[in-house]
This record gives C-alpha cells, structure tokens and sequence, in this order.
C-alpha cells in the first residue's frame, strides 16, 4: 500500500539534550536503502545517542524520525523493525547459543522447529556452527561478537545498528572481522548504520560516512570523497593526516585559487563557489615529494626537522623559511631523491602536484 | 623480628578467641543435647532420647508447627513484598527513592525492641479502632515479620538488580519483547538467586525470631523460641538443649543456603559488564 522510499531512516532537525548536555544537535540524516553507512567521530559526539534513538532506547527531543515511511517518535523498541548489535554483546548469560540467536523469532511466535532452522542458519552465516549448546561465557570474545550478529541478524530488520562491535577485540581479530561484517552485508543486504571512532574502520567498510562533530555531522559522503575533498578541516583532521596552511585568497582564475600563506602563495583548484578571504589550505603528506631543486610550480625550500621510519614510508616533518613545518610520507628508496639517508638539519626542496591543495574553511 | 608477622599472628589469635566465644556455648549446648546423663553438666554417654522426648512433648509439638506456619508465610509475603519494592526501588528515578529506601533500612538498624514494642501499641490500637483487625495473635506475630524481614529481601534482591545494569532488558526489547516479556525471560531468571536467598533468610529470621513475637503475641501463643526460652527460666534441661540444636541446625542450613544463592554466579553477563 504504501510507497517505499529509498531511505530506511530519516531524521529531520532531532534534537536530543539530556539535562543541559547537547548530545545532538539539530542533526538531518537520510540512510538510504542498503548501503553501509558509518557515523564517525571522537568520543562524547552523539554517535551512540543517534544510533539509540533509531533503536528507539532514546527519544528526541525535537525534531522527527522516520523508520521507512513510519513516524518512529515514541514507538518502543519492541515495536520497531531494526535490531542492534550492542558494543558488549548483552548476550543473555542463563541461555545457550541457540536460545539467544532465536530469541526474537520467539517473540514474534514463530513456532518453535522453524525458528531453529532460522537460527542455525544465522549461526551457519556468522561461521558459529558446533557452538549451538554452549553458554556465552563460553565462548571467545570474538565467538560472542558472532553470536550477537547472528541474533540480530535472524530477524532480518529493515536497519541493523551497530555499535562500535569491534571495539573489544585485538587488532587481528578485528580486521578478520571488517571483511567478515562488509561480506555479511553484501550477503543479506540490509541496510547497516555503523558507529565506530576508527576512521581506518569507517574508511575499508562502508559505502558512506558520516563525519560528527559535537552532535552534528560535519560531512557525510563515500569514503574517497571525504578523504580527498574534506569539507572543513576537523574532517580533513580527523580522516588521514593533513598540513593545513592558513591564508588569503588573492585572486582566482582558471578554476585555480591563488592564496598568500606565510611561506609563499599556493595555487588550489576551486570546483563551484568561489572561495574568499581567510581561508585554509591543505595538503595531504603522502602528496608532499621531496624533489632536486626549485624548477618549477609548487616548490618550496625547507630544512629537516624530524625522520621518522614507518616500515616501508618515511616521515619527514620540514620547516620552511617562514617557521611554519610541511610533514611529507614518502616511499623509502623510491624514486624521491635519497629520502633514506636524509637526517636532520639537512636542507631539501618539496613539491606537490597541482590538484593535491585542497580549500578548508577557516 | 618481624612486626607484620607478629601482628598477623595477634590478629589470628584474636580471631580465634573471638570465635571461641560466639560458637562455644553453642558447642557445648549441642554436645549436651546428646548427653545421657540428666544433669546437665555431667557428661556420662551418647542418646538421641532427649530428641525423642522433646518430640514427643505435646507444647513443643505445638510451638514448632507455630513457628514453621509463620515463618513460611513470612517467607512467602516477604520475598514478594521485598521483591516488588526492589524492583520499584533498584532504577527508579522518582524523588521517592532515597526517603523510602531509608525507611526501608531503618527497620534493620532500628533495636528490634523498639519494633516491637511500636508493633505492638499499633497492633493493640488498630484493633480497638477497626474491627477488622486482628487482634494480637499469630497474625499480628506474622505481620511484624513481614515488616522486618522484607527490608532484608529488599536488600539483596535490590544490590542484584542495581548491579546487573540494564543492557539485556534493552537486548530483548530490542528482540521484540516486550515489558513484561522481558521481566519473565530476562529480568527474572537472572535475579532469582537473589530471591531464594532472600526467601531463605526471610525465613530464618522468623523462625529463630524472639523479641518481636514476644511483643506481639497473646497469652496463649507460644512461639518455638519462646518456648524455650520459657522452660530456659526454669532450668536447663537436656529436653531444650536438644531443641535448641535443632533450631540451631536450621538457622545455619537457612543462612548457608542463603549465602549460596547469593554468591552464585550464574547470571553474570559474558563479559563481566552488565
Ligand atoms: N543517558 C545520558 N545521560 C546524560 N548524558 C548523556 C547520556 N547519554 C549520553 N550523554 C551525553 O551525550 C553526549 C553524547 O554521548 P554519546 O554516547 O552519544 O557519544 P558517542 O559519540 O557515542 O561517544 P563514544 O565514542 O565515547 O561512545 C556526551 O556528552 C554524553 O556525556
Ligand atoms: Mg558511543
């Protein structure tokens, strides 16, 4: 009867406080159908407070939420076609492993052999089977990981919320488990929303990203979007590392922003508005060359202030004329002049490609 | 010399003095209830006849079926009242909650004579003024139980619950159960160590319960332990040391089994978090 849209989830101006604190903050978000979407940010942003509100744990305090095409403002939780994959699993203790993956199917009524074979075949899923009888104090932390997607996952909502899921695992196991999660995802094809502070998390997995930043969120596109054209410079910071260079613009022509820095002027292309006044510029450190001489556009002389070996890179942080300091990641022994035998105090020249700048706003 | 040792070794010592002086009247008291000789204090064999007659003796028949009734009955309210006030009590957030748990918990710390003597002018006055009310009797003995005795249930039921935080409550709303679902499935089973050891406890303290029965008896009820403590001021015979030894066995048993339960660990979460 009704007509589906192509968002699963919609807020609209929600605001949420909870006693003075500002947890979010007049925040608009269309998850469309499917995809892997990530919201990102440092501790204390709103992340888990928007994701409890969709499951329905919170309630705004202004503003409206749609699940699909239902006003979702004051249904309960159990009342709600999403499920969650909670940050400690909240697996139940006195049950086995089955029992939990078929909770839910038993609250809906499904009768009891059907909701076996439903969960055995999320276990099957989540690469769990033998584990059926067991207690979750049983089980591996990562196995416990498994067993709450799977009983989240039996219910084929139409939203699947996570949680930071990764967070109480090792490094190894959590990598295993990013490809697992996107394999999952790509398998059942329900839409996820995926809370993470990891960018490098955020940045493998999902089809979108939602940078927050105190209970907004400053930018929200696919990954190389955000890496390559951050919309200001907290994203620009947060995802990757980036020099940022404060300046004026002086002129723009060609598509191409000239702005005086301290050390110089730099040359940015601009796409759509013109840019004007005080602006930021950015430069990513592994666009930054380390070349011979000063031949040519966007070049700069500098003196070697630290190097630091990261396995097959190297950092170089340089100070130029001015004071101000240029980090550049280069491959070890490439094709970038001696890099591996540079110490400190030595004198270099740096360069960058042209589209490597890229405009912030102050 | 080594000052920790010797400190450790005044501290255990202390200790053992201290034991010594709560356990051995009531080693001795147990001993002579085995005793065969009449005189209490003259140890010549085992018998268990001083059981046999104590059983056999129709006011102490009378007097333990007294005191089984209403400790099982307190147990029974109490464990439902304490329960339901520490489910109230455990994540309100009303401005209630701390006024109420303080009367709550004053009941234990508050000298039990106070209690009862309160208990029993209110029990007397509730009497005079409304017809319905019990005068004094087993009910109103049972009545002062419940009072006291829930506190203690509150207690425990009450530090499970705050303890066991709320996430699996929000796992099974999440799953689709609702309030009262979960209660059943979740929120039930995991606190239910709590509850039997609170029950058990409840109970116990009815059953070995002097002062409070006292106070709110009438003539003709006679509780097991006032029982005793009525033929106590007559002489000790080896009739009430056997008596007393049962009684003695089946407040530890309550209060062991109580401990149990309370320590299980069945239902912490996986990962330690609630
Ligand atoms: N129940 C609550 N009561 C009071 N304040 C809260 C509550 N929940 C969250 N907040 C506050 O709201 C803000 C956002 O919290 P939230 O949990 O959404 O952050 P987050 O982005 O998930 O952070 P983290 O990465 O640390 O999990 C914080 O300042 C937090 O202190
Ligand atoms: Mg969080």
């Amino acid at each position: 009867m009704s007509v589906e849209t192509e968002f699963d989830v919609r807020f609209r101006g929600v605001t949420k406080r909870f006693g003075g604190v500002v947890a979010v903050d007049d925040l608009d978000l269309d998850v469309r159908k499917g995809e892997f979407l990530s919201l990102l940010g440092s501790s204390g942003c709103g992340k888990t407070t928007s994701l409890r509100m969709i499951a329905g744990f919170e309630q705004p305090t202004s503003g409206s939420i749609l699940i699909g095409d239902d006003d979702a403002v004051g249904v309960p939780p159990y009342r709600r076609d999403v499920n969650t994959v909670f940050q400690h699993y909240a697996l139940f203790p006195h049950m086995t492993v089955l029992d939990n993956v078929a909770y839910g199917l038993k609250q809906r009524g499904v009768e009891k052999a059907e909701r076996r074979k439903r969960a055995q075949a999320a276990l099957d899923l989540v690469h769990l089977e033998g584990r059926e009888g067991r207690k979750p104090r049983e089980l591996s932390g990562g196995q416990q990981q498994r067993v709450a997607l799977a009983r989240a996952l039996v219910m084929e909502p139409r939203v699947l919320l996570l949680d930071e899921p990764l967070g109480a695992l090792d490094q190894q196991l959590r990598k295993d488990m990013q490809v697992e999660l996107k394999r999952i995802q790509q398998e059942v094809g329900i839409t996820f929303v995926y809370v993470t502070h990891d960018q490098g998390e955020a940045m493998s997995m999902s089809d979108r990203i939602a940078v927050m930043c105190n209970g907004k969120i400053e930018q929200l596109d696919a990954p190389e979007v955000v890496y390559d054209r951050p919309s200001s410079a907290f994203v620009a910071g947060f995802i990757g590392e980036m020099n940022t260079m404060a300046g004026t613009v002086r002129g723009v022509s060609g598509g191409v922003a000239t702005i005086d820095v301290a050390s110089g002027t730099v040359a940015a292309p601009v796409d759509g508005v013109h840019p004007s006044g005080d602006v930021l510029v950015g430069i990513r450190p592994e666009k930054v060359r380390v070349v011979a001489d000063l031949d040519g556009p966007n070049r700069v002389a500098a003196t070697v202030v630290t190097r630091l070996q990261l396995g097959s890179q190297i950092q170089l942080v340089a100070e130029m004329a001015d004071g101000t300091t240029l980090t550049a990641v280069v491959p070890r022994a490439g094709t970038d002049a001696d890099v591996d035998d540079l110490v400190p105090g030595d004198h270099i020249h740096l360069s960058w490609s042209a589209s490597a700048p890229i405009l912030l706003a102050a | 010399m080594n000052d920790s040792a010797t400190r450790r070794r005044l501290l255990t010592g202390w200790g053992i003095l201290v034991l010594l002086f709560l356990y051995l009247p009531i080693a001795v008291v147990i001993a002579y209830s085995f005793n065969a000789n009449e005189a209490v204090s003259n140890w010549t064999g085992f018998t268990l006849d001083w059981f046999t007659r104590a059983w056999e003796t129709p006011r102490y028949q009378k007097a333990l079926g007294l005191s089984l009734k209403i400790a099982v009955l307190n147990a029974i309210i109490a464990t439902l009242l304490g329960t339901a006030a520490a489910l109230a009590l455990g994540r309100a957030r009303s401005k209630w909650k701390v006024p109420f748990s303080v009367l709550v918990f004053l009941t234990l710390v508050v000298p039990e004579i106070v209690i009862a003597v309160a208990s029993r002018i209110f029990f007397v006055k509730a009497h005079e003024g409304f017809s319905f009310f019990p005068s004094l009797g087993w009910k109103t003995i049972l009545m002062a139980h419940v009072v006291w005795s829930s506190a203690v249930v509150v207690l425990i039921v009450r530090s499970r619950f705050t303890g066991m935080g709320s996430s699996l409550e929000e796992a099974s709303f999440d799953l689709g159960a609702g309030p009262v679902k979960t209660f059943v499935q979740v929120t039930l089973p995991r606190l239910l160590p709590a509850i039997v050891a609170g029950a058990l406890l409840s109970f116990t303290m009815s059953f070995d319960n002097y002062v409070l029965s006292v106070f709110t008896a009438s003539g003709d009820n006679e509780t097991w332990p006032m029982a005793v403590f009525n033929d106590v001021r007559f002489g000790v015979t080896p009739a009430v040391n056997a008596i007393s030894t049962v009684m003695f066995l089946v407040v530890a048993a309550g209060v062991a089994g109580a401990m149990w339960f309370v320590t299980r660990k069945s239902g912490e979460p996986a990962d330690g978090r609630g």
